[in-house]
């Protein structure tokens, strides 16, 4: 057993480090408060490569393992879950759905611009009564010959407005349920899509996620991702790879909300010592570490699983449930141990503390990822 | 054209430096190691150098003096986008001895960049030595360079100002804070393409060393901070010119 990551991964890791550390933090409570897309820091980490990393370089992406994206998600979200999850969504969903599943003209059209970073995808899955529960999906593809036509409403979507490529779940044959559900690509630019208002979100918000709405909406044949009905197994294999960037963004608002509190812990003083040197405190951050570090290892677990082409499924819900679980419970300790400061915004503990919530919602619920968790042991 | 940088392996800005029990050497345990940071400026403004050159730089260079656990800098380096390292396989004793080990693969490039001095040792002795044992002309305190054709203009900071001065090829360029904006960050193409890239291995030859570490010391811990209250303006003024006595 080798704990041990190779020149590379360390290099990937660092260049994330450096990227957050020396550019995200800059803006990063400006576009918290304002709710402003980050589509400077996007271009940049298109050049670094790190919008589809995980791409083979044979459709311009990075080539580089789950492992290395684990680090580099977690790098990136100590600073600015609201850039990470733009990161994510288009390595983790987009991308990786497309690599997997998309015919070689599906990839050339679409995967390429993605993994360059050139153009942003968004996920297209929940909707206003059908989030994990998929199989209920309202939004219609009615099979037209050519074309599907698309009508509905899907709602929370990530990259909503600055995605360009959208990868739409959509009921074709009702009668089939679940087998009946397609996955399509569609251009955000077709005739009949509009978007509902920008969602003021408690977290993340530098991220745009918006409602969107399909009217009569065209989508060629030839956009449909295999065959006929594969879209809620696609979905669910997405999701399962999802997770994984997720459960790293979550190890990231952990280990950022720890770094800052181990720092103030040294400096600040109470009673004549620094507050790091009360029991009630170092206990505090002993116990905040314990839960990083065993977060870290079921995110490296399950990344590894993928990178050897081992079922991660079960893994990557344990990770993403546990994650995202003590991201609120660090942050929330963080909070506290800064005291009045940390309930300021110039701390940035708040921050990650509202950002912590998103993760145990998004991608499936905590509660989800113990349903996965269980159906598994109790098969 | 080609462009030799200097790359000097260093422990990381934020290490906790600690000897050992002889106090004549760093106990390099647990040690991060990077590029020295003026050597990484350095490097960055080559790339760029290259890069805005339409093909007239055909490469960029870097070469070190260490041993085997100096090439995940190299490799670093190379990521940024260097096309090829040099590692000299032996311990880097001391300025004299690391220029010495260099002399011999330094020839033929058009311009040599070295740091002002590297974060560790700060000797600040190699670009300079270097140069004298290439015969070639060195200008220090760099802090920006153009090239146009094959004249080289370059920025030096000086005391009170700044100076601009022309210089010819082949040239040692010692630089400092100024010559790059920021470090590059290596993007993950360069990071693949690294391993691919050439890293040759050179034996060392033999060259005396001429210096030897004696002690070291850390430098006393810092005083605790005074307070003074903000109705003492008085005190503090007191305070500043005698005791710390910098008025």
């Amino acid at each position: 057993m080798n704990f041990n990551f190779s020149e590379e991964q360390i290099m990937i890791q660092q260049a994330a480090r450096d990227y957050a550390q020396r550019e995200l933090i800059k803006d990063v409570l400006e576009r918290d408060a304002t709710s402003t897309f980050p589509a400077q820091h996007v271009k940049a980490l298109s050049e670094l490569g790190l919008m589809g990393m995980m791409v083979s370089p044979d459709y311009d992406g990075g080539g580089m393992d789950t492992v290395s994206y684990v680090l580099a998600m977690e790098e990136l979200s100590k600073i600015d879950a609201g850039t990470s999850v733009i990161v994510s969504v288009n390595n983790s969903l987009v991308c990786f759905g497309l690599e997997k599943y998309g015919s070689e003209k599906q990839k050339e059209k679409y995967l390429k611009p993605l993994a360059r970073g050139q153009k942003i995808g968004a996920f297209l899955l929940s909707e206003p009564e059908a989030g994990s529960d998929a199989t209920s999906q309202r939004t219609t593809a009615e099979d037209k010959g050519d074309y599907y036509l698309v009508n509905g409403t899907k709602n929370w979507i990530t990259n909503a407005n600055s995605a360009s490529t959208y990868i739409l779940i959509a009921q074709t044959h009702p009668e089939k349920k679940h087998k009946g559900i397609n996955v399509l690509i569609v251009d955000k630019d077709s005739p009949g899509i509009s978007l509902g208002p920008h969602e003021d979100k408690m977290g993340m918000r530098s991220s745009d996620t918006h409602s969107v709405m399909f009217t009569d909406v065209k989508v060629p044949k030839e956009n449909r991702i295999r065959e006929d009905g594969f879209g809620f197994t696609f979905a669910m294999k997405v999701l399962e790879a999802g997770r994984i960037g997720i459960a790293a963004q979550a190890l990231g608002i952990a280990s950022g909300a720890f770094e800052r509190a181990t720092s103030y812990a040294k400096e600040r003083k109470t009673f004549g010592t620094t507050i790091g040197n009360h029991q009630a405190i170092a206990f505090k951050l002993a116990d905040m570490a314990v839960k990083i570090e065993n977060a870290r290892n079921l995110c490296l677990k399950a990344a590894w699983l993928k990178d050897q082409n081992q079922p991660f499924g079960v893994a990557s819900a344990m990770a993403k449930q546990y994650a995202a679980d003590i991201a609120m419970e660090v942050t929330t300790e963080a909070v506290q141990i800064h005291g009045g400061y940390g309930y300021v915004k110039e701390y940035h503990v708040e921050r990650l503390m509202r950002e912590a919530k998103l993760t145990q919602i998004y991608e499936g619920t905590s509660e989800i990822q113990k349903i996965i968790i269980s159906r598994k042991l109790l098969k | 054209m080609k462009i030799l940088v200097l790359i000097g392996n260093v422990p990381d800005t934020t290490t906790k430096i600690k000897f050992n029990s002889e106090k004549t050497a760093l106990d390099a345990s647990g040690v991060q190691w990077i590029i020295n940071p003026w050597d990484e400026l350095a490097l960055t403004r080559a790339m760029e150098l290259k890069e805005n050159s339409a093909g007239a730089i055909e490469m960029v260079v870097v070469a070190t003096v260490g041993r085997q656990e100096t090439e995940a800098t190299l490799r670093k380096a190379l990521a940024i986008g260097a096309d090829k390292a040099i590692r000299i396989d032996t311990e880097p004793k001391d300025g004299f001895y690391v220029a010495s080990q260099l002399a011999p693969v330094a020839g033929g490039y058009d311009l040599i960049f070295a740091g002002i001095e590297a974060s560790d040792y700060n000797g600040a002795a190699v670009g300079g030595m270097l140069a004298e044992l290439l015969g070639i002309h060195s200008i220090s305190s760099v802090s920006g360079l153009q090239l146009e054709g094959g004249q080289i203009t370059i920025n030096r900071e000086i005391d009170g100002g700044s100076q601009t001065v022309k210089m010819t090829t082949p040239l040692m360029a010692i630089v400092q804070k100024g010559i790059a904006k920021e470090p590059r960050i290596p993007a993950m193409r360069g990071i693949m393409m690294a391993r691919s890239k050439p890293l040759e291995v050179i034996p060392a030859i033999e060259v005396d060393v001429l210096t030897s570490f004696e002690s070291f010391s850390l430098p006393p811990a810092k005083a605790a901070c005074k307070k003074v209250p903000e109705d003492q303006a008085k005190t503090l003024i007191y305070m500043l010119r005698d005791e710390a006595k910098v008025l």
